[in-house]
């Protein structure tokens, strides 16, 4: 019984040394005093003032259309790079293929910026916008490959084979069999990928121009200034975002998986 | 015939392999050749050869390794009793739900709990050991980092435990061994997958942050990420930065061969 006791002290001292600051964050969020470390009174003012704040409601705009962009391109590319690998008959392409769309996976984010910006300069894209769409898409079709790619493995042969024998098209059996099965795969991804670029501040800080910014960037700008109560409310809206991001891929991939468990499980 | 169709997918891919994935290693490797006047040299590589650079490479590089160890050291006991607990997936989920979180946020929260007024300090005081210097330090950097990383480390190691055949440590115990060496001569060997992939998702990253050493380091700790951003956007020296991320790129190869599992085992 005692050493029961031990470990569950363990586990709930990770969980309160993880969640703390995240909260320790939103507490303050509703300090009245301008700093995080005397409770004065309860405000909403901060809140407030990120709502009038024009300026970074533009850049939180800019966030979101960059994610949601790069996401939605990169998964129609991760997709297509998913089938290329699946259909790749020698061993070896399927490999050569898997290995590179793993490089950016594992490098470092400064290496992915630095190559980034010095590619863009070379080729002449303006720093702003563009290249910063340009490099979350780059980064996250990796993502949308690894997480489409065993749906394909999984999903048997012979369906496709039936379907070109009652006499469907390439394209038959892509939209009305193939797609439909990695659906699930294919959401999975786009999450992902939506997440990756939401939290992306390192390539972004490369590429991005003195113009456009997006939330990571200026919070970085933000926090080097030191405390600012403002980041605290942001950082409370940002955790409940995020928070409802995953519930709907727990939701998303709870359901797959009871699909996708009927045919594994023994 | 159909099936002998050409492979139409390869097209947008291969084309995002090479725009995205070769030529910026290839640019970065051509820039090193360049030094800050622009004259083609090998000056880079001699420079990165002088004490200066060598001693920040390896000071990088035990930076990487404390919080590799740290990071195990926490994380494989709570991995291990996470697969121990009941609804051990919703625990698990728990446990990664703070990876989501912006990064910047994370570390701004620990502004405010290490500052000189913060949480830490006061709690410190509470205790009687009287406040500290504790934002700016090596160990501020170190826990943040510990505290970043650890969901990654957690997670593989979770895995291997989870796949781990209970069997086998039934085995060990009823041939009489005891529980410290069912661990470490059963459990630990068999999960040794799982911490290595958890040891390099870390120490790759480990050597290359560069938010957190200006943020929470206070530009006390240069790392080999922090050199990097430097050159390329402080100094505008390209030419260095290209060849700190060459030298970079050469460590996490020989890091991911070291650590890298055999591809049989994989396969299943």
């Amino acid at each position: 019984m005692k050493r029961f006791k031990w470990s569950s002290l363990y586990l709930i001292i990770i969980f309160m040394v993880l969640y703390a600051p995240i909260f320790y964050l939103i507490f303050y969020s509703f300090n009245s005093g301008g700093d995080m470390y005397h409770f004065e009174g309860f405000t909403l003012d901060w809140y407030k003032e990120i709502f009038n704040d024009t300026r970074l409601l533009i850049i939180v705009l800019n966030t979101i259309i960059v994610a949601l962009l790069s996401s939605a391109i990169s998964t129609v590319l991760g997709v297509a790079g998913a089938l290329a690998i699946y259909y790749a008959r020698r061993r070896r392409t399927k490999n050569t293929l898997l290995s590179l769309n793993n490089v950016l996976i594992v490098s470092p984010d400064v290496i992915i910026g630095a190559s980034f910006l010095i590619f863009f300069t070379m080729i002449g894209i303006k720093l702003g916008f563009i290249s910063v769409l340009l490099a979350h898409i780059a980064f996250s079709v990796p993502i949308v490959v690894l997480m489409v790619l065993p749906k394909l493995e999984e999903m048997s042969t012979s369906i496709i084979y039936a379907a070109l024998d009652l006499g469907a098209s390439r394209l038959d059996v892509l939209t009305k069999v193939v797609l439909p099965y990695i659906t699930p795969g294919i959401f999975a991804g786009f999450f992902m990928a939506l997440t990756y670029s939401l939290d992306d501040f390192a390539v972004t800080f490369f590429v991005t121009g003195n113009g456009f910014s997006t939330l990571s960037v200026e919070i970085y700008a933000l926090a080097r200034q030191g405390v600012s109560l403002s980041i605290n409310a942001l950082s409370a809206l940002l955790f409940l975002f995020t928070m409802l991001l995953v519930v709907g891929y727990y939701f998303i991939t709870k359901k797959t998986s009871k699909i996708g468990r009927m045919g594994v499980r023994k | 015939m159909k099936a002998k169709s050409r492979n139409y997918y390869l097209i947008p891919y291969v084309l995002w392999i090479a725009l995205f994935v070769i030529t910026p290693i290839v640019l970065v490797v051509y820039y090193s050749f360049f030094n800050i006047e622009g004259d083609f040299s090998l000056e880079n590589y001699q420079k990165f050869f002088t004490p200066v650079y060598l001693k920040m490479t390896l000071s990088s590089f035990w930076y990487a390794l404390l919080i590799t160890f740290f990071t195990l050291l926490i994380a494989y006991p709570t991995a291990y009793l996470l697969t121990k607990t009941k609804h051990k997936q919703l625990w698990l989920l728990l446990i990664i739900v703070p990876s989501w979180i912006n990064l910047l946020l994370k570390a701004y929260a620990f502004i405010g709990i290490f500052g000189t007024y913060g949480a830490a300090n006061k709690f410190l005081e509470v205790m009687g050991v009287g406040g500290k210097q504790i934002l700016f330090t090596d160990f501020s950097f170190v826990f943040v980092s510990v505290y970043i990383f650890l969901p990654f480390m957690i997670l593989p190691i979770f895995n291997a435990l989870d796949e781990l055949n209970p069997s086998f440590i039934d085995a060990s115990k009823d041939l009489g061994a005891s529980s410290w060496r069912t661990f470490s001569r059963v459990v630990f060997p068999l999960t040794l997958d799982g911490v290595k992939s958890g040891c390099q998702i870390v120490f790759i990253p480990a050597l290359s942050l560069f938010m957190l050493t200006r943020l929470i380091a206070g530009n006390r700790v240069i790392t080999l990420g922090t050199a990097i951003e430097q050159h390329f956007l402080v100094t505008q020296d390209w030419g260095m930065g290209a060849t700190i991320a060459v030298f970079l790129i050469i460590f996490m190869v020989v890091i991911m061969l070291l650590t890298g599992r055999r591809k049989r085992g994989e396969m299943r």
